[in-house]
Protein backbone atom coordinates (compact mmCIF):
# COMPACT_ATOMS: atom_id res chain seq x y z
CA UNK A 1 0.00 0.00 0.00
CA UNK A 2 1.23 3.47 -0.87
CA UNK A 3 0.28 6.78 0.61
CA UNK A 4 -1.07 9.68 -1.35
CA UNK A 5 -1.84 13.19 -0.24
CA UNK A 6 -5.03 14.77 -1.53
CA UNK A 7 -4.65 18.55 -1.65
CA UNK A 8 -7.84 20.59 -1.84
CA UNK A 9 -7.84 23.86 -3.74
CA UNK A 10 -10.57 26.34 -4.37
CA UNK A 11 -11.10 30.01 -5.13
CA UNK A 12 -10.61 32.24 -2.16
CA UNK A 13 -13.91 34.01 -1.62
CA UNK A 14 -13.84 35.82 1.71
CA UNK A 15 -17.07 37.63 0.82
CA UNK A 16 -19.08 34.38 0.83
CA UNK A 17 -20.56 33.80 4.25
CA UNK A 18 -22.44 30.67 5.20
CA UNK A 19 -25.33 30.40 7.62
CA UNK A 20 -24.89 27.96 10.53
CA UNK A 21 -27.22 25.51 8.76
CA UNK A 22 -25.22 25.72 5.56
CA UNK A 23 -21.99 25.28 7.52
CA UNK A 24 -23.51 22.24 9.19
CA UNK A 25 -24.50 20.75 5.83
CA UNK A 26 -21.00 21.36 4.41
CA UNK A 27 -19.35 19.80 7.46
CA UNK A 28 -21.64 16.81 7.12
CA UNK A 29 -20.60 16.26 3.49
CA UNK A 30 -16.94 16.29 4.48
CA UNK A 31 -17.53 13.99 7.44
CA UNK A 32 -19.43 11.55 5.25
CA UNK A 33 -16.73 11.57 2.60
CA UNK A 34 -13.91 11.09 5.10
CA UNK A 35 -15.94 8.52 7.08
CA UNK A 36 -16.41 6.61 3.83
CA UNK A 37 -12.66 6.53 3.21
CA UNK A 38 -12.02 5.52 6.81
CA UNK A 39 -14.66 2.77 6.50
CA UNK A 40 -12.50 1.27 3.73
CA UNK A 41 -9.53 1.51 6.10
CA UNK A 42 -7.81 3.83 3.64
CA UNK A 43 -7.56 7.04 5.65
CA UNK A 44 -3.92 7.33 6.74
CA UNK A 45 -4.33 10.82 8.20
CA UNK A 46 -7.31 13.11 8.52
CA UNK A 47 -4.89 15.93 7.69
CA UNK A 48 -5.81 19.52 8.43
CA UNK A 49 -7.98 22.36 7.24
CA UNK A 50 -6.13 25.55 6.42
CA UNK A 51 -7.47 29.02 7.21
CA UNK A 52 -7.50 32.09 5.01
CA UNK A 53 -4.80 33.99 6.91
CA UNK A 54 -1.41 33.64 5.34
CA UNK A 55 1.80 35.28 4.30
CA UNK A 56 4.34 34.42 1.67
CA UNK A 57 8.00 34.88 2.49
CA UNK A 58 10.36 35.49 -0.44
CA UNK A 59 14.13 36.00 -0.71
CA UNK A 60 15.36 39.43 0.34
CA UNK A 61 13.08 39.83 3.35
CA UNK A 62 10.03 40.26 1.18
CA UNK A 63 6.86 39.23 2.94
CA UNK A 64 3.57 39.51 1.13
CA UNK A 65 0.10 39.10 2.58
CA UNK A 66 -1.92 36.08 1.73
CA UNK A 67 -1.00 32.71 0.37
CA UNK A 68 -2.84 33.53 -2.83
CA UNK A 69 -0.69 36.32 -4.22
CA UNK A 70 0.04 34.67 -7.52
CA UNK A 71 -2.40 31.82 -7.65
CA UNK A 72 -6.10 32.28 -7.82
CA UNK A 73 -6.71 28.96 -6.16
CA UNK A 74 -5.80 28.56 -2.55
CA UNK A 75 -4.93 25.36 -0.72
CA UNK A 76 -7.70 24.88 1.83
CA UNK A 77 -6.67 21.56 3.32
CA UNK A 78 -5.34 18.07 2.81
CA UNK A 79 -5.75 14.47 3.88
CA UNK A 80 -3.57 11.40 3.37
CA UNK A 81 -5.00 8.16 1.99
CA UNK A 82 -3.56 4.72 1.38
CA UNK A 83 -4.16 3.15 -2.01
CA UNK A 84 -2.58 0.60 -4.35
CA UNK A 85 -2.11 3.12 -7.14
CA UNK A 86 -2.50 6.78 -7.98
CA UNK A 87 -5.53 5.76 -10.05
CA UNK A 88 -7.20 4.33 -6.95
CA UNK A 89 -6.31 7.47 -4.98
CA UNK A 90 -7.83 9.60 -7.75
CA UNK A 91 -10.96 7.46 -7.60
CA UNK A 92 -11.24 8.30 -3.88
CA UNK A 93 -10.71 11.99 -4.68
CA UNK A 94 -13.73 11.96 -7.02
CA UNK A 95 -16.04 12.01 -4.02
CA UNK A 96 -14.48 15.10 -2.44
CA UNK A 97 -17.06 17.78 -1.55
CA UNK A 98 -14.72 20.54 -2.74
CA UNK A 99 -15.65 19.51 -6.29
CA UNK A 100 -19.24 20.65 -5.60
CA UNK A 101 -18.12 24.24 -5.04
CA UNK A 102 -15.84 24.63 -8.06
CA UNK A 103 -12.66 23.50 -6.34
CA UNK A 104 -10.28 20.71 -7.32
CA UNK A 105 -8.18 18.02 -5.73
CA UNK A 106 -4.51 17.48 -6.46
CA UNK A 107 -3.43 13.87 -5.91
CA UNK A 108 0.27 13.34 -5.19
CA UNK A 109 2.26 10.30 -4.21
CA UNK A 110 4.24 10.53 -0.99
CA UNK A 111 7.86 9.44 -1.22
CA UNK A 112 8.64 7.26 1.81
CA UNK A 113 11.36 8.62 4.11
CA UNK A 114 13.88 5.86 3.43
CA UNK A 115 13.86 6.24 -0.38
CA UNK B 1 -29.71 -17.71 49.07
CA UNK B 2 -29.72 -21.52 48.87
CA UNK B 3 -26.88 -23.23 50.69
CA UNK B 4 -25.69 -24.94 47.52
CA UNK B 5 -25.42 -21.56 45.77
CA UNK B 6 -23.52 -19.94 48.60
CA UNK B 7 -20.03 -21.29 47.85
CA UNK B 8 -20.10 -20.46 44.11
CA UNK B 9 -21.39 -17.01 45.03
CA UNK B 10 -18.67 -16.44 47.63
CA UNK B 11 -16.10 -17.81 45.20
CA UNK B 12 -17.21 -15.19 42.70
CA UNK B 13 -17.08 -12.31 45.18
CA UNK B 14 -14.25 -13.27 47.56
CA UNK B 15 -11.71 -15.26 45.51
CA UNK B 16 -10.46 -12.18 43.71
CA UNK B 17 -10.24 -10.02 46.82
CA UNK B 18 -8.17 -12.47 48.84
CA UNK B 19 -6.04 -13.44 45.83
CA UNK B 20 -5.23 -9.80 45.12
CA UNK B 21 -4.16 -9.15 48.72
CA UNK B 22 -2.07 -12.32 48.96
CA UNK B 23 -0.45 -11.75 45.57
CA UNK B 24 0.54 -8.31 46.66
CA UNK B 25 1.95 -9.70 49.89
CA UNK B 26 3.92 -12.48 48.18
CA UNK B 27 4.97 -10.43 45.17
CA UNK B 28 4.11 -10.82 41.49
CA UNK B 29 6.31 -13.93 41.09
CA UNK B 30 3.99 -15.91 43.35
CA UNK B 31 0.53 -15.12 42.03
CA UNK B 32 -0.06 -18.80 41.46
CA UNK B 33 0.72 -19.62 45.11
CA UNK B 34 -1.84 -17.02 46.13
CA UNK B 35 -4.42 -18.51 43.75
CA UNK B 36 -3.72 -22.00 45.10
CA UNK B 37 -4.07 -20.95 48.71
CA UNK B 38 -7.42 -19.30 48.04
CA UNK B 39 -8.51 -22.28 45.96
CA UNK B 40 -7.61 -24.64 48.82
CA UNK B 41 -9.53 -22.44 51.23
CA UNK B 42 -12.68 -22.86 49.17
CA UNK B 43 -12.10 -26.59 48.88
CA UNK B 44 -11.87 -26.83 52.65
CA UNK B 45 -15.01 -24.70 52.99
CA UNK B 46 -16.93 -27.06 50.72
CA UNK B 47 -15.84 -30.09 52.78
CA UNK B 48 -16.24 -28.58 56.24
CA UNK B 49 -19.49 -26.71 55.68
CA UNK B 50 -21.01 -29.79 54.12
CA UNK B 51 -20.22 -31.85 57.20
CA UNK B 52 -20.59 -29.38 60.05
CA UNK B 53 -23.02 -26.89 58.61
CA UNK B 54 -22.48 -23.26 57.77
CA UNK B 55 -20.37 -21.05 60.05
CA UNK B 56 -22.05 -17.93 61.45
CA UNK B 57 -20.10 -15.66 59.21
CA UNK B 58 -18.94 -17.60 56.12
CA UNK B 59 -16.93 -14.72 54.68
CA UNK B 60 -15.00 -14.19 57.92
CA UNK B 61 -14.39 -17.95 58.04
CA UNK B 62 -12.85 -17.81 54.57
CA UNK B 63 -10.65 -14.86 55.49
CA UNK B 64 -9.39 -16.55 58.66
CA UNK B 65 -8.62 -19.83 56.92
CA UNK B 66 -6.93 -18.07 53.99
CA UNK B 67 -4.84 -15.99 56.38
CA UNK B 68 -3.75 -19.07 58.33
CA UNK B 69 -2.93 -20.96 55.16
CA UNK B 70 -0.89 -18.02 53.92
CA UNK B 71 1.00 -17.79 57.22
CA UNK B 72 1.58 -21.55 57.30
CA UNK B 73 2.87 -21.42 53.82
CA UNK B 74 5.28 -18.59 54.58
CA UNK B 75 6.56 -20.39 57.69
CA UNK B 76 6.78 -23.87 56.22
CA UNK B 77 8.53 -23.40 52.96
CA UNK B 78 12.17 -22.89 53.82
CA UNK B 79 13.23 -21.70 50.40
CA UNK B 80 10.30 -19.37 50.33
CA UNK B 81 11.18 -18.06 53.77
CA UNK B 82 14.70 -17.27 52.69
CA UNK B 83 13.74 -15.61 49.48
CA UNK B 84 10.51 -13.87 50.21
CA UNK B 85 10.09 -13.49 53.92
CA UNK B 86 13.19 -11.32 53.98
CA UNK B 87 11.37 -8.87 51.80
CA UNK B 88 8.16 -9.10 53.77
CA UNK B 89 9.92 -8.67 57.11
CA UNK B 90 11.78 -5.78 55.65
CA UNK B 91 8.58 -4.11 54.51
CA UNK B 92 6.67 -4.82 57.71
CA UNK B 93 9.41 -3.50 59.99
CA UNK B 94 10.63 -6.78 61.45
CA UNK B 95 7.40 -7.87 63.06
CA UNK B 96 7.46 -11.54 63.91
CA UNK B 97 3.79 -12.13 63.21
CA UNK B 98 3.04 -11.44 59.59
CA UNK B 99 0.03 -9.16 59.24
CA UNK B 100 -2.35 -10.00 56.47
CA UNK B 101 -4.69 -7.08 55.94
CA UNK B 102 -8.03 -8.30 54.60
CA UNK B 103 -9.87 -5.06 55.25
CA UNK B 104 -12.24 -3.72 52.62
CA UNK B 105 -9.95 -0.86 51.72
CA UNK B 106 -6.86 -3.00 51.27
CA UNK B 107 -8.79 -5.51 49.19
CA UNK B 108 -10.10 -2.74 46.95
CA UNK B 109 -6.66 -1.13 46.60
CA UNK B 110 -4.98 -4.45 45.89
CA UNK B 111 -7.45 -5.31 43.13
CA UNK B 112 -6.99 -1.91 41.51
CA UNK B 113 -3.22 -2.27 41.68
CA UNK B 114 -3.46 -5.78 40.31
CA UNK B 115 -5.46 -4.45 37.36
CA UNK B 116 -2.62 -2.10 36.42
CA UNK B 117 -0.01 -4.83 36.98
CA UNK B 118 -1.80 -7.27 34.66
CA UNK B 119 -2.23 -4.56 32.04
CA UNK B 120 1.50 -3.89 31.91
CA UNK B 121 2.36 -3.20 28.25
CA UNK B 122 4.77 -6.17 28.23
CA UNK B 123 1.97 -8.71 28.73
CA UNK B 124 0.29 -9.98 25.54
CA UNK B 125 -3.37 -8.83 25.24
CA UNK B 126 -4.84 -12.34 25.30
CA UNK B 127 -2.95 -13.13 28.49
CA UNK B 128 -4.13 -9.81 29.98
CA UNK B 129 -7.75 -10.77 29.49
CA UNK B 130 -7.17 -14.33 30.68
CA UNK B 131 -5.34 -13.21 33.80
CA UNK B 132 -7.99 -10.57 34.47
CA UNK B 133 -10.72 -13.19 34.27
CA UNK B 134 -8.78 -15.49 36.59
CA UNK B 135 -7.39 -13.09 39.16
CA UNK B 136 -9.78 -10.13 39.04
CA UNK B 137 -13.03 -11.91 38.26
CA UNK B 138 -12.40 -15.25 39.98
CA UNK B 139 -13.22 -17.28 36.88
CA UNK B 140 -12.24 -20.94 36.84
CA UNK B 141 -10.11 -22.35 34.03
CA UNK B 142 -13.19 -24.09 32.57
CA UNK B 143 -15.17 -20.88 32.51
CA UNK B 144 -12.32 -18.97 30.85
CA UNK B 145 -12.02 -21.76 28.27
CA UNK B 146 -15.77 -21.47 27.65
CA UNK B 147 -15.63 -17.71 27.35
CA UNK B 148 -12.82 -17.92 24.77
CA UNK B 149 -14.40 -20.94 22.99
CA UNK B 150 -11.15 -22.70 23.75
CA UNK B 151 -9.96 -25.62 25.86
CA UNK B 152 -8.38 -25.93 29.30
CA UNK B 153 -4.89 -26.74 28.04
CA UNK B 154 -4.74 -23.66 25.83
CA UNK B 155 -5.98 -21.41 28.61
CA UNK B 156 -3.58 -22.92 31.15
CA UNK B 157 -0.69 -22.34 28.77
CA UNK B 158 -1.81 -18.79 28.14
CA UNK B 159 -2.13 -18.00 31.83
CA UNK B 160 1.23 -19.66 32.51
CA UNK B 161 2.93 -17.53 29.89
CA UNK B 162 1.24 -14.42 31.28
CA UNK B 163 2.43 -15.17 34.82
CA UNK B 164 5.95 -15.96 33.56
CA UNK B 165 6.03 -12.64 31.76
CA UNK B 166 4.92 -10.78 34.90
CA UNK B 167 7.75 -12.51 36.79
CA UNK B 168 10.29 -11.82 34.09
CA UNK B 169 9.42 -8.12 33.95
CA UNK B 170 9.19 -8.03 37.76
CA UNK B 171 6.01 -5.97 37.52
CA UNK B 172 5.16 -4.24 40.79
CA UNK B 173 1.67 -4.62 42.21
CA UNK B 174 1.13 -0.96 42.90
CA UNK B 175 -0.72 1.96 41.42
CA UNK B 176 1.73 3.62 39.02
CA UNK B 177 2.50 7.33 39.14
CA UNK B 178 0.14 9.79 37.45
CA UNK B 179 2.08 9.89 34.17
CA UNK B 180 2.30 6.08 34.01
CA UNK B 181 -1.40 5.75 34.91
CA UNK B 182 -2.24 7.89 31.89
CA UNK B 183 -0.14 5.61 29.70
CA UNK B 184 -1.30 2.29 31.10
CA UNK B 185 -4.97 3.17 31.57
CA UNK B 186 -5.36 2.78 27.82
CA UNK B 187 -4.48 -0.91 28.16
CA UNK B 188 -6.65 -1.27 31.26
CA UNK B 189 -9.64 0.15 29.40
CA UNK B 190 -8.97 -2.02 26.35
CA UNK B 191 -8.93 -5.11 28.57
CA UNK B 192 -12.16 -4.12 30.30
CA UNK B 193 -13.75 -3.30 26.94
CA UNK B 194 -12.76 -6.69 25.52
CA UNK B 195 -13.91 -8.41 28.68
CA UNK B 196 -17.31 -6.77 28.34
CA UNK B 197 -17.55 -7.52 24.62
CA UNK B 198 -16.57 -11.12 25.24
CA UNK B 199 -19.68 -11.38 27.38
CA UNK B 200 -21.91 -9.26 25.18
CA UNK B 201 -21.07 -10.58 21.73
CA UNK B 202 -19.60 -14.03 22.36
CA UNK B 203 -21.46 -16.93 20.87
CA UNK B 204 -21.11 -19.16 23.91
CA UNK B 205 -24.47 -20.67 24.66
CA UNK B 206 -24.41 -20.06 28.39
CA UNK B 207 -26.32 -16.82 28.86
CA UNK B 208 -25.64 -16.65 32.59
CA UNK B 209 -21.90 -16.81 32.07
CA UNK B 210 -22.07 -14.09 29.45
CA UNK B 211 -24.05 -11.78 31.71
CA UNK B 212 -21.59 -12.44 34.52
CA UNK B 213 -18.70 -11.42 32.27
CA UNK B 214 -20.41 -8.13 31.48
CA UNK B 215 -21.17 -7.43 35.12
CA UNK B 216 -17.58 -8.20 36.16
CA UNK B 217 -16.25 -5.82 33.51
CA UNK B 218 -18.62 -3.13 34.78
CA UNK B 219 -17.63 -3.74 38.39
CA UNK B 220 -13.93 -3.34 37.56
CA UNK B 221 -14.61 -0.20 35.54
CA UNK B 222 -16.61 1.21 38.43
CA UNK B 223 -13.63 0.51 40.69
CA UNK B 224 -11.54 2.83 38.52
CA UNK B 225 -14.18 5.55 38.85
CA UNK B 226 -14.25 5.20 42.63
CA UNK B 227 -10.53 5.88 42.83
CA UNK B 228 -9.70 9.55 42.37
CA UNK B 229 -6.44 9.05 40.46
CA UNK B 230 -8.02 6.73 37.90
CA UNK B 231 -11.37 8.52 37.53
CA UNK B 232 -10.65 9.79 33.99
CA UNK B 233 -13.19 10.94 31.36
CA UNK B 234 -12.44 7.88 29.20
CA UNK B 235 -13.26 5.56 32.13
CA UNK B 236 -16.64 7.25 32.58
CA UNK B 237 -17.27 7.00 28.85
CA UNK B 238 -16.52 3.28 28.94
CA UNK B 239 -18.83 2.67 31.88
CA UNK B 240 -21.54 4.70 30.13
CA UNK B 241 -21.15 2.54 27.05
CA UNK B 242 -21.38 -0.62 29.15
CA UNK B 243 -24.52 0.62 30.93
CA UNK B 244 -26.27 1.38 27.63
CA UNK B 245 -25.39 -2.01 26.18
CA UNK B 246 -26.26 -3.87 29.37
CA UNK B 247 -29.65 -2.12 29.44
CA UNK B 248 -30.60 -4.25 26.42
CA UNK B 249 -29.30 -7.51 27.79
CA UNK B 250 -32.71 -9.07 28.39
CA UNK B 251 -34.27 -7.68 25.23
CA UNK B 252 -31.65 -9.03 22.83
CA UNK B 253 -32.40 -12.72 23.30
CA UNK B 254 -35.80 -14.39 23.28
CA UNK B 255 -36.82 -17.12 25.76
CA UNK B 256 -35.42 -19.74 23.34
CA UNK B 257 -32.02 -18.05 23.57
CA UNK B 258 -32.11 -16.75 20.00
CA UNK B 259 -30.78 -13.30 19.14
CA UNK B 260 -33.37 -10.56 18.68
CA UNK B 261 -32.27 -7.76 16.36
CA UNK B 262 -32.28 -4.20 17.63
CA UNK B 263 -35.20 -3.16 15.41
CA UNK B 264 -37.34 -6.02 16.69
CA UNK B 265 -36.55 -5.70 20.39
CA UNK B 266 -39.32 -5.22 22.91
CA UNK B 267 -38.29 -1.84 24.31
CA UNK B 268 -40.27 -2.47 27.49
CA UNK B 269 -37.60 -5.06 28.31
CA UNK B 270 -34.89 -2.39 28.23
CA UNK B 271 -33.56 -1.64 31.69
CA UNK B 272 -34.31 2.05 32.23
CA UNK B 273 -32.25 2.30 35.37
CA UNK B 274 -29.17 1.30 33.39
CA UNK B 275 -30.07 3.72 30.60
CA UNK B 276 -30.25 6.53 33.18
CA UNK B 277 -26.86 5.44 34.56
CA UNK B 278 -25.45 5.43 31.06
CA UNK B 279 -26.58 9.02 30.60
CA UNK B 280 -25.15 9.98 33.99
CA UNK B 281 -21.67 8.63 33.18
CA UNK B 282 -21.78 10.04 29.65
CA UNK B 283 -22.25 13.50 31.18
CA UNK B 284 -19.41 12.80 33.61
CA UNK B 285 -17.24 11.81 30.64
CA UNK B 286 -17.81 15.16 28.96
CA UNK B 287 -14.84 16.88 30.59
CA UNK B 288 -11.33 17.48 29.31
CA UNK B 289 -10.53 17.77 25.64
CA UNK B 290 -10.00 14.14 24.71
CA UNK B 291 -12.69 12.37 22.73
CA UNK B 292 -11.90 8.68 22.96
CA UNK B 293 -13.51 5.91 20.98
CA UNK B 294 -15.41 5.07 24.16
CA UNK B 295 -16.97 8.55 24.13
CA UNK B 296 -18.12 8.05 20.55
CA UNK B 297 -19.37 4.53 21.13
CA UNK B 298 -21.21 5.60 24.27
CA UNK B 299 -22.82 8.47 22.34
CA UNK B 300 -23.88 6.03 19.60
CA UNK B 301 -25.34 3.70 22.23
CA UNK B 302 -27.13 6.69 23.78
CA UNK B 303 -28.82 7.53 20.48
CA UNK B 304 -29.81 3.90 20.09
CA UNK B 305 -31.81 4.11 23.31
CA UNK B 306 -33.61 7.09 21.85
CA UNK B 307 -36.45 6.84 19.38
CA UNK B 308 -36.43 10.38 17.98
CA UNK B 309 -36.20 10.41 14.23
CA UNK B 310 -33.13 12.51 13.46
CA UNK B 311 -31.10 10.03 15.46
CA UNK B 312 -29.66 8.20 12.44
CA UNK B 313 -27.95 11.35 11.22
CA UNK B 314 -26.29 11.72 14.62
CA UNK B 315 -25.34 8.06 14.64
CA UNK B 316 -23.87 8.32 11.14
CA UNK B 317 -21.73 11.32 12.10
CA UNK B 318 -20.53 9.53 15.25
CA UNK B 319 -19.55 6.45 13.23
CA UNK B 320 -17.70 8.69 10.78
CA UNK B 321 -15.73 10.16 13.67
CA UNK B 322 -15.17 6.76 15.25
CA UNK B 323 -13.75 5.34 12.01
CA UNK B 324 -11.49 8.35 11.56
CA UNK B 325 -10.05 7.67 15.05
CA UNK B 326 -9.82 3.90 14.69
CA UNK B 327 -10.85 1.57 11.89
CA UNK B 328 -12.74 -1.62 12.66
CA UNK B 329 -14.79 -3.78 10.27
CA UNK B 330 -17.81 -3.74 12.61
CA UNK B 331 -17.79 0.09 12.78
CA UNK B 332 -17.49 0.23 8.98
CA UNK B 333 -20.54 -2.04 8.62
CA UNK B 334 -22.56 -0.15 11.21
CA UNK B 335 -21.70 3.13 9.54
CA UNK B 336 -23.01 1.78 6.25
CA UNK B 337 -26.23 0.69 7.94
CA UNK B 338 -26.66 4.20 9.42
CA UNK B 339 -25.95 5.65 5.96
CA UNK B 340 -28.81 3.59 4.51
CA UNK B 341 -31.14 4.96 7.19
CA UNK B 342 -30.21 8.55 6.32
CA UNK B 343 -29.60 8.48 2.55
CA UNK B 344 -31.36 5.33 1.41
CA UNK B 345 -30.35 1.83 0.40
CA UNK B 346 -28.89 2.60 -3.07
CA UNK B 347 -26.27 4.94 -1.72
CA UNK B 348 -25.47 2.54 1.10
CA UNK B 349 -25.00 -0.33 -1.39
CA UNK B 350 -22.44 1.76 -3.31
CA UNK B 351 -20.54 2.46 -0.11
CA UNK B 352 -20.86 -1.10 1.18
CA UNK B 353 -19.37 -2.57 -1.98
CA UNK B 354 -16.21 -0.52 -1.45
CA UNK B 355 -15.59 -2.09 1.96
CA UNK B 356 -13.96 -5.29 0.67
CA UNK B 357 -15.03 -7.41 3.62
CA UNK B 358 -15.96 -10.40 1.48
CA UNK B 359 -14.98 -12.94 4.12
CA UNK B 360 -17.12 -11.35 6.83
CA UNK B 361 -20.58 -12.89 7.31
CA UNK B 362 -21.93 -9.63 8.74
CA UNK B 363 -20.88 -7.87 5.54
CA UNK B 364 -22.98 -10.25 3.48
CA UNK B 365 -25.86 -10.03 5.95
CA UNK B 366 -25.80 -6.25 5.60
CA UNK B 367 -25.73 -6.41 1.80
CA UNK B 368 -28.55 -8.96 1.94
CA UNK B 369 -30.63 -6.48 3.94
CA UNK B 370 -29.74 -3.55 1.67
CA UNK B 371 -30.55 -5.44 -1.53
CA UNK B 372 -33.84 -6.81 -0.26
CA UNK B 373 -36.78 -5.06 -2.03
CA UNK B 374 -34.24 -3.60 -4.51
CA UNK B 375 -32.87 -6.82 -5.97
CA UNK B 376 -34.10 -9.88 -4.11
CA UNK B 377 -31.98 -12.30 -6.15
CA UNK B 378 -28.80 -10.50 -5.11
CA UNK B 379 -30.12 -10.23 -1.57
CA UNK B 380 -30.54 -14.01 -1.37
CA UNK B 381 -27.08 -14.58 -2.88
CA UNK B 382 -25.50 -12.43 -0.16
CA UNK B 383 -27.48 -14.07 2.61
CA UNK B 384 -26.41 -17.48 1.35
CA UNK B 385 -22.77 -16.37 1.41
CA UNK B 386 -23.34 -15.14 4.96
CA UNK B 387 -24.82 -18.48 5.93
CA UNK B 388 -21.71 -20.28 4.66
CA UNK B 389 -19.38 -17.96 6.55
CA UNK B 390 -20.97 -17.86 9.99
CA UNK B 391 -20.23 -20.46 12.62
CA UNK B 392 -22.70 -19.28 15.24
CA UNK B 393 -25.94 -21.24 15.31
CA UNK B 394 -27.89 -18.18 16.51
CA UNK B 395 -26.68 -16.21 13.47
CA UNK B 396 -27.38 -19.14 11.14
CA UNK B 397 -30.96 -19.28 12.33
CA UNK B 398 -31.38 -15.52 11.90
CA UNK B 399 -29.99 -15.58 8.35
CA UNK B 400 -32.07 -18.63 7.35
CA UNK B 401 -35.20 -16.82 8.49
CA UNK B 402 -34.31 -13.82 6.34
CA UNK B 403 -33.79 -16.07 3.31
CA UNK B 404 -37.12 -17.80 3.94
CA UNK B 405 -38.85 -14.44 4.13
CA UNK B 406 -37.33 -13.31 0.81
CA UNK B 407 -38.34 -16.57 -0.84
CA UNK B 408 -41.88 -15.85 0.26
CA UNK B 409 -42.07 -18.76 2.67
Amino acid sequence: MNEFVLIFRNDFQPEVKFSPDEMQAIMQQWQNWMGGIAAQNKLASSGNRLGGDGKTVKPGNIVTNGPYAEIKEMISGFIIVTADSIEEASEIAKGCPILNVGGNVEVRNIIPMNN
Amino acid sequence: MQEKDLIPHLYRTEFRKITAVLSKLFGIAHIEVAEDIVGDTFLLAAETWGLKGLPNNPTAWLYTVAKNKAKDFLKRDALFTQKISAEIKHSTAETHEIEIDLSGKNMQDSQLQMMFAICHPGIPPEAQIGLSLRILCGFGIDEIADAFLSNKETINKRLFRGREKLKELNVKIELPLEAEINKRIHNVLTTLYLLFNEGYYSTTRDKVLRKDLCLEAMRLTYMLIENESTNKPGVNALLSLMCFHASRFDARTNPKGELVLYDEQDTSLWNHELIAKGEYYLNKAATGDEISKYHLEAAIAYWHTNNDQPKWEKILQLYNKLLIIEYSPIAALNRTYALSKVYGKEMAIDEAEKLSLNKNHLYHTLLGDLYSTIDDVKAIQHLESALKLTRSSADKKLISNKIKKLCGQ
